[in-house]
């Protein structure tokens, strides 16, 4: 079984809600990051989603721009991040997420990219520039490796929200709110209704995701999804890994 | 509804965040209309006859002509419609749709400043709220064109992510319409971007390829051997080339930079030397790195300083229809200095980049063999560049 359906499934056996936890490769650099990933994984964190340096992030705000721009000005390329996961493998067998902009995947070769992403070690892609008109590009490879690729819904998507889920797999990352990746204070989303409207169309675990900043908000938050996902708010502490295990411990124990 | 194809064979298409695909589909919906209600075509053509100037001459240029000793030389003078660019012309386009869609705010990004003029001055006719994205770089480079912006009412907003100029202005343009896609609407300055965006500019642009057509027949009474226009994302050279899509005996070329030259990484000749990647939305051709990292460009004309190109063109070189041939920093800028002394007229860097490849093939034609060069912006925002060189500063 994938690693992520099986989260997914103790969770809700124990009737709790996945803790997903973003971390830039190479941000600050990349031993920092097997590390990281070894530290969020103990603190909490049931899905962790490795983001792949580009450098034009369409989907990404200032904090997450700035980590990917500091790892490329350190020279990182793409193998290394695949030597990353491996070496991440070596000692966990936690869910582990590519988020990848699809001109890193086309560029590599689409099924050399799923093939050695799956040899690594991943469990599924989030590809945020990648919607549903053009998926196909990399759906089937997906699904014919065993993997998982995890649509994106917008509080804009409504009709087009049963189609996204179709032919999904792993969970459903809802985006809070429009606009980029960011801390925010609080949500302009009316997320109980935005979360029924998905519950609709699929009985895919739900995770928000965008501009979550406090255990305050994934409070308020727990009650509409299955998970959520954090990410600035940990590349802002990055330099400080015991800060970043306190946080993470915080987040989930905000979803208890 | 009849639904607008979003590739130019395998280019174009819509690579970008779920979060915009809706308002792509309004726009789509909204633009496949307004080309059917003669209402929206007849307020077009009224601004851009009114407002704008058009048509703009197809002018005969026979000192330069006798100067190259070989095919007549006419230039379409894009030069002179209302603040001395084509861009004007889509501008008018867009703004009038995104009126029709009740949208409140018009946002645009600009390298050189003059889609950004532009805009602003379409947006301050109709009163919309206006917001230009430039790049840091870019705003010391053409600081009179900021000011422009600022007089006609627009905010201008530095961008100071990745290299500072046109590409990255792109970047934080979108990022901003996706944060305000209730109410914006982005104008797109180039037939780039996610479709439906190079369908529509090429449909705001091809007016000028339409008034060629007819320019030349009544003056020559055949068509040219020859249609040469500069392409940074390439909107003034599909404006000219598409009328003339099916005349396959015409020569379309479009003329890229190749800045300090196509053997060192100072340049920006995305078909010479790019490969297919994905860029703004879009999968055309690139420059990039192995790993699929944008690479920086560098033109002296900031208007042709963009890692890609639209889609469109992309397709026309894949099948043929039009060449890709490349210009240096030098050989614009010596025949900026020829068009000034010879005609009269003050070239924009980027056209004088077309007008460098026909001073190149004019000569080999025969006498009686036509080219035509798009002359797509008048040269007054360069004239301090050019000086600095002459003076050996830069």
């Amino acid at each position: 079984m994938n690693r992520i359906d099986r989260v997914f499934m103790d969770l809700r056996n124990k009737g709790q809600k996945a803790l997903i936890a973003y971390i830039t490769a190479g941000y600050p650099d990349i031993d920092a990051t097997v590390e990281l990933v070894h530290t969020i994984s103990d603190a909490g964190a049931d899905i962790v989603e490795i983001g792949i340096p580009y450098s034009d992030p369409l989907a990404d705000g200032p904090v997450l721009q700035r980590a990917a721009s500091k790892a490329l000005e350190k020279g990182l390329k793409v193998c290394d991040v695949f030597d990353a996961v491996r070496r991440i493998r070596e000692r966990s067998d936690i869910a582990l997420v590519f988020l990848v902009y699809f001109n890193t995947v086309f560029r590599y070769g689409v099924e050399s990219f799923i093939k050695d992403s799956k040899d690594a070690g991943i469990d599924g892609f989030i590809i945020p520039d990648l919607p549903l008109e053009e998926r196909s590009e990399a759906n089937g490879v997906i699904k014919r490796y065993g993997l998982h690729h995890i649509p994106l819904v917008a509080p804009t998507s409504h009709e087009r929200i049963k189609e996204i889920v179709k032919e999904a797999g792993g969970f459903v990352y809802c985006v809070s709110t429009t606009g980029v990746t960011g801390e925010r204070d609080k949500l302009d989303t009316d997320m109980a209704a935005y979360m029924e409207e998905v519950k609709r169309f699929t009985d895919l675990p739900r995770a928000i995701g965008f501009g979550i900043s406090s255990p305050e908000m994934v409070m308020s938050l727990k009650h509409h999804c299955e998970g959520v996902i954090v990410g600035s708010a940990i590349a802002r502490l990055i330099d400080d890994p015991s800060s970043v295990k306190d946080f993470v411990k915080s987040i989930k124990k905000a979803l208890e | 509804m009849e639904k607008i194809s979003s590739r130019f064979g395998n280019f174009g298409g819509q690579y970008v965040p779920e979060t915009v695909m809706n308002a792509l589909c309004e726009l789509e919906t909204s633009l496949s209309d307004a080309l059917k209600d003669e209402a929206f075509l007849k307020e077009y053509k009224y601004y851009l006859k009114e407002y704008v100037g058009r048509p703009t001459p197809l002018y005969f240029a026979e000192n330069l002509t006798k100067e190259l000793k070989g095919a007549k030389v006419y230039l379409k003078r894009e030069d002179l419609n209302h603040t001395g660019a084509h861009k004007i012309n889509n501008v008018i386009g867009q703004v009038l749709l995104a009126r029709r869609m009740g949208k409140k705010r018009i946002i645009a990004e600009t390298g050189a400043g003059q889609h950004g003029v532009a805009t602003a001055t379409v947006a301050a006719m109709f009163g919309m709220e206006c917001e230009i994205f430039m790049g840091e770089e870019d705003i010391k480079r053409q600081a009179l064109n900021v000011v422009r912006m600022e007089l006609l009412g627009a905010k201008v907003t530095p961008v100071c992510q990745g290299t500072s100029t046109l590409k990255d202005a792109v970047n934080e343009a979108i990022r901003d319409w996706v944060a305000r896609v209730c109410d914006t609407f982005y104008v797109i300055g180039s037939v780039v971007g996610p479709h439906p965006y190079p369908f529509m500019v090429r449909e705001f642009q091809k007016i000028i390829g339409e008034e060629t057509r007819r320019q030349i027949l009544e003056k020559e009474n055949k068509l040219p051997d020859c249609i040469i226009a500069c392409v940074g994302g390439g909107s003034n050279a599909m404006g000219i080339f598409h009328a003339f899509y099916e005349d396959k005996s015409v020569k379309l070329v479009g003329v890229e930079a190749s800045g300090l030259g196509l053997d060192t990484k100072m340049h920006a000749a995305s078909m010479a030397k790019g490969s297919v990647g994905i860029l703004h939305g879009m999968k055309t051709m690139i420059l990039q790195d192995d790993d699929g990292q944008i690479m920086p460009v560098y033109s002296i004309s900031a208007g042709l300083d963009y890692p890609g190109i639209g889609p469109e063109h992309a397709y026309y070189k894949e099948t043929g229809r039009a060449e890709y041939a490349s210009v240096t920093d030098k050989e614009a800028i010596d025949a900026f200095l020829l068009l000034s002394r010879v005609e009269g007229i003050i070239p924009a860097l980027e056209s004088a980049h077309a007008v460098a490849y026909a001073v190149k093939l004019a000569p080999r034609l025969s006498k009686d063999s036509i080219v035509i060069v798009n002359l797509s912006g008048r040269g007054d925002k360069d004239v301090e560049t050019v000086s600095n060189i002459l003076e050996g500063r830069i």
